[in-house]
């Protein structure tokens, strides 16, 4: 009884307090300062979608639609017919940011390797109408990031 | 198909998996199980076609055989115990899979029958789990077959579906396996396409990938289609459809399998149609018309100008200047309301016979149109007589029906005008001339009925052709059979200027002889005859004080307004000559199209049309099944289902009677518990005189009998539109078909022009020898724009262009 009157009105608590504060004032800091510094990101982070192309420029998407199938936030849309090569591919592709949830399902269903989430995670919209991104839109951002996409599948890949 | 029945078949006793079973003797193992809901896998097996146990996919172990014996092809035998799931028939099963997998590319995801492969599914449920084939995969060209099926032969597991399916079911093997082992490849004729009229059952029947649908390829997935029931608005038969749709459109068409009416089949004409629906074609918002060009309007607009005009016609010139005319593909309900809003208007001209000629009959006609002896049952039928029917272009699935009886020793005759080419064997094939055929059936129904006071006219028109052996060996066919006889009467013998003949001898002949008939409708025509779409008869067959006018009346009598239904009328009507005047002279033309080219240049409203597969709507079919439906899908831009529409342009109009709010009232307003299908004329019905020989036609004169009829993918708006089955061999008739002597005759030669003259009008046409047609006769059919002019005129002059 007698010891508790005595730490409340001698500011125990907050004197130890003070010491902890004290005491970390003269240490290294481990602030990231971002967006000047940013913290290491795993291969497998999940972020912006990509499409991918093949070395020769060839699109990697055969429009098997399994990403769309798979995906469980339904934010995948996919039309598609023959091209003039007789071959299968989209005619379209689109990507519904707001809805997609970056479970990163698309990835794994798809059976080329074409449709990614890279490791992009800053991205903003300024209207209601940038929240979908095309088929060109999504085979730009694979194209411009393609050797970092490529990377990470590498570091990934003894792991899988 | 499955073995035949043996008389007085005798039960069984098995046991599948440890379950008792009781099935035929003599059956097959694979039947019992199905019968059961004991799934054994397959591919070659398929229940409407041969058994050709080479897939081995169905290998069961049966206890005291030596061997795994393929349930397919292994008769049932009293106290047989069968496993399917033991791990000796588990392990044939693994070993099967994987030598079918040997050389089956394994992209499934690129493949179109990804999804609802039966392949890729008993691969998953019965094969094995890796892949121990690592040496190089057989590689097969894909030859181009044609507009409608894609071929990607590597996929091929040889289970000869496709083959058999050509030789038993359609009658014309176009497919077959050429080669042996690992060189067996199935292929057409070198350099042939596969034409059929029932060709798109291949894909269906295929278990792989390798016959997929070329109109549909790689546009979407089994997964996100969305099924919907349909009924098929093209001909009497009423097959049913499985629409699917993806993102608002049409993908494809499968049939939903109906035992009554179309088993598992469907038609290419059912199955393709489709395309025309999505045409860019449609029409999507009201017109009407300023100064000489169409403006689009809003409904309301459209709806109160049509609505002012014709009662201002009405009233100023009197109902009677008004005239329907309707489609026959529309749906009981469209039949119903346009009847109704006519007879609220005060008008009873309204017809949906487009392309028939011959109405003096009308007033001794039964309620609808259609086959006395159930669809269903043809195939047990006798004997079969069709008369001015192309039955296999007619009605492709009931062909494949009349087909089966031949198989089960039935017999057919035709009497044509024509040599048509038929899928089944033809115990008799009488060819006249089309002004014969009559005559030709006056002589086959006295010589079928012997002795009985025979009327004065019937003898007049017997008399107008030389009796031959011919008729009466087709007589003493159809009298020497045992069972069913049925007479059909198609829609070349229906639009026959002497069509009335055509049915009062048909007629005379069921009373005399017990003989069933068989009137075929067009397309959706029993429905309209059973909601009143006729000028003589009100909806459930109750008279009508006067009969209006019907379709020719109507063009010749220059109304002064027309109301168009869903038809595109230089290609839907066989009197086209009167039609353009008809149109000018009218000073208001209302029509309802789904399509922008299909609008007639006369039209002062037009109102867009939803077609069949966004509307909702009953279809009856020629056995007097009614089937009704809901809309596939919403309908495109403003287009609207046609009983929308006249239920409110009735309220624009004031009339009585237009409240209904679902499709279900109106529908409630025909009586569709229909009675069993007699289509003979009533006694009494007199027989037309019989029509004397007119002007001499002749090679010299360069004057001709024309054969017309209306090729199969030219029957209405929506198949015109189609482009795949504009594209088939099929479509490119519209040229002047002539016998070689005749070409000789006239001294010109295959792909000549000439310029076609039939009364005031004339095209011009490339000629086509055709052996098929007689001499002093040219074969030219209508429903094309290029032979549009010429309307369903039956005699044409040629004049040779040098
Ligand atoms: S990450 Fe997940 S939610 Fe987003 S698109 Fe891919 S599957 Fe859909
Ligand atoms: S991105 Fe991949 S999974 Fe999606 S459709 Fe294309 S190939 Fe198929």
């Amino acid at each position: 009884m007698f010891i508790r009157f005595i730490k409340t009105y001698f500011l125990w608590e907050l004197l130890r307090g003070l010491a902890l504060t004290g005491s970390r004032l003269f240490r290294r800091k481990f602030t990231v300062q971002y967006p000047d510094e940013k913290t290491p990101k795993s291969p497998r982070f999940r972020g912006l979608h990509a499409l991918r192309r093949y070395p020769n420029g060839e699109e990697r998407c055969i429009a098997c639609k399994l990403c769309e199938a798979v995906c469980p936030a339904v934010a995948i849309t996919i039309e598609s017919e023959e091209r003039e090569d007789s071959t299968r591919r989209t005619t379209r592709y689109d990507v519904d940011l707001f809805k997609c949830v970056y479970c990163g399902f698309c990835e794994e269903a798809c059976p080329v390797d074409s449709i990614v989430l890279t490791d992009i995670h800053e991205f903003h919209f300024e209207g209601r109408e940038g929240t979908v991104i095309d088929k060109a839109g999504l085979l730009a951002i694979g194209d411009r990031y393609e050797s970092s996409i490529a990377a990470a599948r590498e570091r990934d890949a003894p792991y899988r | 198909m499955p073995p035949e029945r043996p008389e007085g078949f005798i039960m069984a006793m098995i046991i599948i998996d440890g379950q008792e079973i009781e099935a035929e003797a003599g059956s097959m193992i694979i039947q019992a199980a199905d019968k059961a809901d004991i799934y054994i896998p397959r591919f070659c097996y398929h229940e409407k076609l041969s058994i050709a146990a080479n897939c081995r996919m169905c290998l069961v172990e049966v206890e005291k055989a030596p061997k795994p014996l393929p349930a397919c092809a292994t008769p049932i035998t009293d106290g047989m115990v069968i496993h399917t799931v033991s791990e000796q028939a588990v392990e044939a099963q693994q070993g099967t899979m994987e030598f079918l997998l040997i050389n089956h590319p394994l992209d499934c995801p690129i493949c179109d029958q990804g999804g609802e492969c039966p392949l890729q599914d008993q691969a998953l449920g019965y094969g094995g789990d890796v892949s121990r084939f690592s040496e190089g995969k057989r590689v097969v060209d894909d030859p181009d077959i044609g507009p409608l099926i894609e071929t990607e032969m590597t996929r091929c597991i040889h289970c000869t579906r496709c083959v058999r399916f050509g030789q038993e079911v359609a009658g014309i093997m176009e497919l077959g396996a050429i080669g042996r082992g690992e060189d067996m490849k199935i292929a057409t004729v070198v350099g042939r396409t596969v034409d059929s009229e029932v060709s798109g059952n291949v894909i269906d029947l295929c278990p792989v990938g390798a016959l997929t649908s070329k109109p549909y390829r790689f546009s979407a997935r089994a997964w996100e289609l969305a099924s919907h029931d349909a009924i098929s608005p093209h001909d009497c038969l009423g097959s049913n459809l499985n629409i699917q749709t993806a993102h608002d459109t049409v993908k494809r068409v499968l049939p939903r399998t109906n035992g009554h009416v179309n088993e598992c089949w469907l038609s290419d004409r059912d199955r393709f149609s489709y395309e025309g629906v999505n045409s860019p074609d449609r029409l999507l918002q009201p017109l009407v018309r300023v100064g000489d060009r169409f403006e689009e309007v809003a409904w309301e607009v459209a709806l109160q100008r049509a609505a002012t005009a014709l009662s201002d016609i009405g009233k100023a010139q009197g109902p009677g200047a008004i005239g329907a005319l309707a489609s026959p593909t529309a749906t009981l309900e469209e039949f119903f309301l346009l009847q109704q809003l006519m007879r609220g208007l005060g008008s009873d001209n309204v017809d949906h016979r487009l392309r028939q000629r011959d109405f003096r009959d009308d007033s001794f006609t039964a309620l609808f149109p259609g086959t006395e002896l159930p669809i269903e049952q043809i195939q047990d039928a006798a004997c079969v007589l069709l008369v001015g029917c192309h039955l296999r272009k007619e009605l492709p699935l009931v062909a494949l029906r009349v087909r089966e009886m031949c198989r089960l020793g039935g017999q057919v005759a035709a009497l044509n005008p024509m040599d048509y080419e038929q899928n089944f064997p033809l115990t008799e094939a009488l060819v006249v001339a089309p002004s014969a055929l009559p005559a030709a059936l006056a002589r086959i129904a006295m010589a079928r009925v012997g002795q009985v006071e025979v009327s004065e006219e019937l003898r007049q028109w017997a008399e107008l052709i030389p009796d031959s052996e011919d008729f009466a060996r087709t007589a003493k066919m159809l009298s020497d059979v045992e069972g069913e006889v049925v007479v059909v009467l198609g829609q070349i013998a229906a639009q026959h200027r002497e069509a009335s003949a055509l049915r009062a001898i048909a007629s005379w002949l069921a009373q005399h002889t017990g003989i069933r008939l068989a009137f075929l409708p067009e397309a959706n025509g029993a429905a309209a005859w059973i909601a009143g779409c006729v000028p003589h008869r009100q909806a459930n067959g109750d008279g009508v004080q006067e009969p209006g006018l019907n379709v020719s009346q109507m063009l010749s009598a220059r109304l002064s307004a027309y109301l168009l239904f869903g038809l595109e009328p230089t290609m839907d009507l066989a009197a086209t000559g009167n039609l353009v005047s008809a149109l000018s002279d009218a000073s208001f033309v209302l029509s309802f199209s789904a399509f922008r080219s299909a609008v007639p240049a006369q039209a002062d409203v037009v109102f867009p049309l939803a077609p069949f597969t966004e509307s909702a709507g009953t279809y009856v079919n020629c056995d007097g099944r009614a089937q009704s439906v809901e809309a596939a899908m919403d309908p495109r831009g403003m287009a609207r289902p046609g009983w929308k529409i006249l239920r409110v342009l009735g309220n624009y109009l004031a009339l009585p009677g237009f409240d209904y709010i679902t499709v279900d009232d109106v529908r409630s307003r025909v009586n569709l518990s229909l009675p069993e299908v007699v289509c003979r004329l009533e006694e009494g019905c007199p027989l037309p005189g019989a029509a004397s020989k007119s002007v001499p036609w002749s090679v010299e004169s360069q004057r001709f009998e024309r054969v017309v009829d209306v090729p199969i993918y030219d029957v209405d708006p929506i198949v015109r539109r189609a482009s795949s089955l504009q594209r088939t061999r099929d479509h490119s008739l519209a040229t002047v078909h002539m016998n070689k002597e005749q070409l000789l005759a006239l001294n010109v030669k295959a792909g000549d022009s000439v310029r076609v003259v039939a009364d005031a009008d004339e095209v011009r046409l490339t000629i086509t020898p055709d052996d098929r047609v007689l001499g002093g006769c040219v074969y030219i059919p209508m429903g094309s724009a290029a032979t549009a002019p010429l309307g369903g005129a039956d005699y044409i002059a040629l004049k040779v262009i040098r």
